[in-house]
């Protein structure tokens, strides 16, 4: 796997377990500088829970994180919220704060961590929000928004400070056509703009496969299949294609684990 | 043998708990405090958990010492005593009604608030986004609320004396007739400023600092989901009344018991 030129975040024999359910037993992830790296597999695989793991808001039980050679799980407090500010992260539902407008949300992270006068802010956030197309909503609060519209929004805050990482977690989830069309572009105009190195955590398969540099495929806590989109298209295993072919049957059992269907329905009470 | 695991997984959940609390308290307060940053922050906050209870406090307090004076003056008058219900309202409410009543009232309306709040921010993870922004939850959304809570308590319990001396006076004075200059005179004969003032004074503002803790904390501790903010809220509540009486009767013991 050593293949990458340039990495920026190195994971090494990552292990982390969730109240005795292992997630990842000893997983090497590496990710290129300056690329878009899709992080994909089924539901509940702890695809959200490895973005935590890099920006160090879980640790890990065993294995090493490293950014830039420095080692996340080992750092402190103050040292984790300095090496964030490099980082910028799009949460699942927007995490929006709810008592700041639409505007005031975008300024936020401009407003802690820079000293910029007023107007260059308001400059700054008109155009992060044009970017995502929400520039007329910005006097709007948070509520009057849409599911998509606030995961836009918390987009545009994610890139406020123009971060050198971007951790999107299921971007593409509730948008419609046009604003996905919209979204898969900007993240890949971003990505050569700015030089931003993305991470995409996704299970749309079209749309993170147009976009993506390299794709991690993480299934029963391990990574099962890793390289660029043409090269996983080739890829033969059984719980590969059946993921990326969306098959309901195959080595991924769909159903959570039970007691069998046909007993299960026979049992009377007791 | 099984109960007795029970048992010791109860005392390691309530010390680990209690440990949690200390640790959150000590970076939030503690550890690098920014005034210039939380000002702002504070003032708002001061706001919303202070000035808006103001209204509950003052009916509360004014409600409380009519009662006194009602009371009192029907106790008192069969001694031929009932000039003294000005110092019995003034010293029931300075020493005792005024902190725990004020405190109370407080966990219900503040406390309970802050933690629904803080619960619903880490349930909606804007405190995930807050740390990945950079900024330390602990020190933005924790410690103006911490503050604005032991600060507006012990003027609450301050506001609640005075209204409440004044309903007293209200019904002693105007309504039962008693002389207004005994009514005065008495109360100020007997309040001290040092043994009940300040002493009533001190256990508002322990009550503001055990109060605001267990809110923000059980806040931040939350399980985050609409159960989990609802069983916290009612800790706060629970909790912060209990505590708030255990504590008044041992400050009680060691202010006026003379030991």
């Amino acid at each position: 796997m050593s293949h990458f030129e340039d990495v920026i975040i190195d994971i090494q024999q990552l292990s982390f377990s969730r109240s005795d359910r292992p997630i990842y037993n000893n997983v090497d992830i590496k990710i290129p500088r300056g690329k878009i790296t899709a992080i994909m597999g089924p539901s509940g695989t702890g695809k959200t829970t490895l973005l935590k793991l890099i920006g160090g808001q879980l640790n890990p039980d065993s294995g090493k994180i490293y950014l830039d050679g420095q080692n996340i799980p080992t750092l402190n407090r103050r040292e984790l919220f300095v090496i964030r500010e490099r980082m910028g992260m799009l949460f699942q539902s927007g995490a929006l704060f709810t008592d700041m407008s639409v505007f005031e949300n975008v300024a936020f992270p401009l407003r802690v961590h820079t000293k910029l006068p007023e107007d260059m802010i308001r400059d700054i956030v008109l155009m992060k929000l044009e970017a995502v197309g929400l520039r007329g909503a910005s006097e709007l609060m948070p509520s009057e928004l849409s599911g998509g519209m606030a995961r836009r929004v918390a987009l545009a805050r994610a890139i406020a400070l123009d971060p050198d990482i971007v951790m999107y977690d299921e971007p593409f989830t509730g948008q419609d056509p046009i604003a996905m069309g919209v979204l898969v572009n900007l993240i890949r105009r971003l990505n050569e703009s700015l030089g931003h190195t993305s991470i995409i955590v996704s299970h749309d398969i079209q749309e993170t496969l147009g976009i993506a540099d390299y794709i991690y495929l993480v299934a029963d806590s391990s990574v099962i299949a890793h390289g660029t989109p043409e090269e996983l298209k080739e890829v033969n295993s059984p719980q590969v294609r059946q993921f990326m072919e969306g098959l309901p049957d195959g080595p991924v059992p769909f159903h959570f684990p039970a007691v069998d269907y046909h007993d299960d329905l026979l049992q009377r009470g007791v | 043998m099984e109960s007795l695991a029970r048992l010791g997984r109860f005392g390691l959940n309530n010390l680990a708990s209690l440990g949690r609390s200390g640790m959150i308290l000590f970076q939030a307060i503690v550890a690098r405090p920014q005034p210039l940053t939380m000002f702002p922050l504070l003032v708002q906050q001061i706001y919303f958990v202070g000035v808006l209870s103001l209204i509950i406090i003052v009916v509360s307090g004014l409600f409380i010492g009519m009662v006194l004076g009602l009371q009192g003056y029907t106790i008192l008058v069969d001694y031929g005593s009932e000039q003294a219900v000005g110092q019995m309202v003034a010293l029931s409410l300075v020493r005792e009604l005024a902190p725990v009543v004020t405190a109370l009232l407080f966990a219900g309306r503040a406390g309970s608030a802050l933690t629904a709040e803080i619960g619903l921010m880490k349930a909606t993870e804007q405190l995930s986004s807050l740390e990945m922004i950079g900024v330390d939850p602990l020190r933005r959304i924790i410690a103006p609320r911490f503050w604005a809570g032991f600060i507006c308590l012990p003027i609450l319990a301050a506001i609640f004396s005075i209204v409440g001396i004044y309903g007293g006076a209200l019904v002693s004075i105007e309504w039962l007739g008693i002389y207004d200059g005994s009514f005065w005179a008495n109360m100020q004969n007997s309040v001290d400023f040092a043994d009940d003032i300040v002493n009533g004074l001190i256990k508002s503002v322990v009550f503001g600092f055990v109060v605001t803790w267990i809110a923000v904390f059980q806040g931040y501790d939350c399980i985050p989901t609409s159960e989990g903010i609802s069983q916290a809220t009612t800790k706060t509540v629970v909790y912060a009344s209990l505590a708030v009486l255990g504590l008044d009767f041992i400050l009680t013991a060691v202010m006026f018991g003379e030991i």
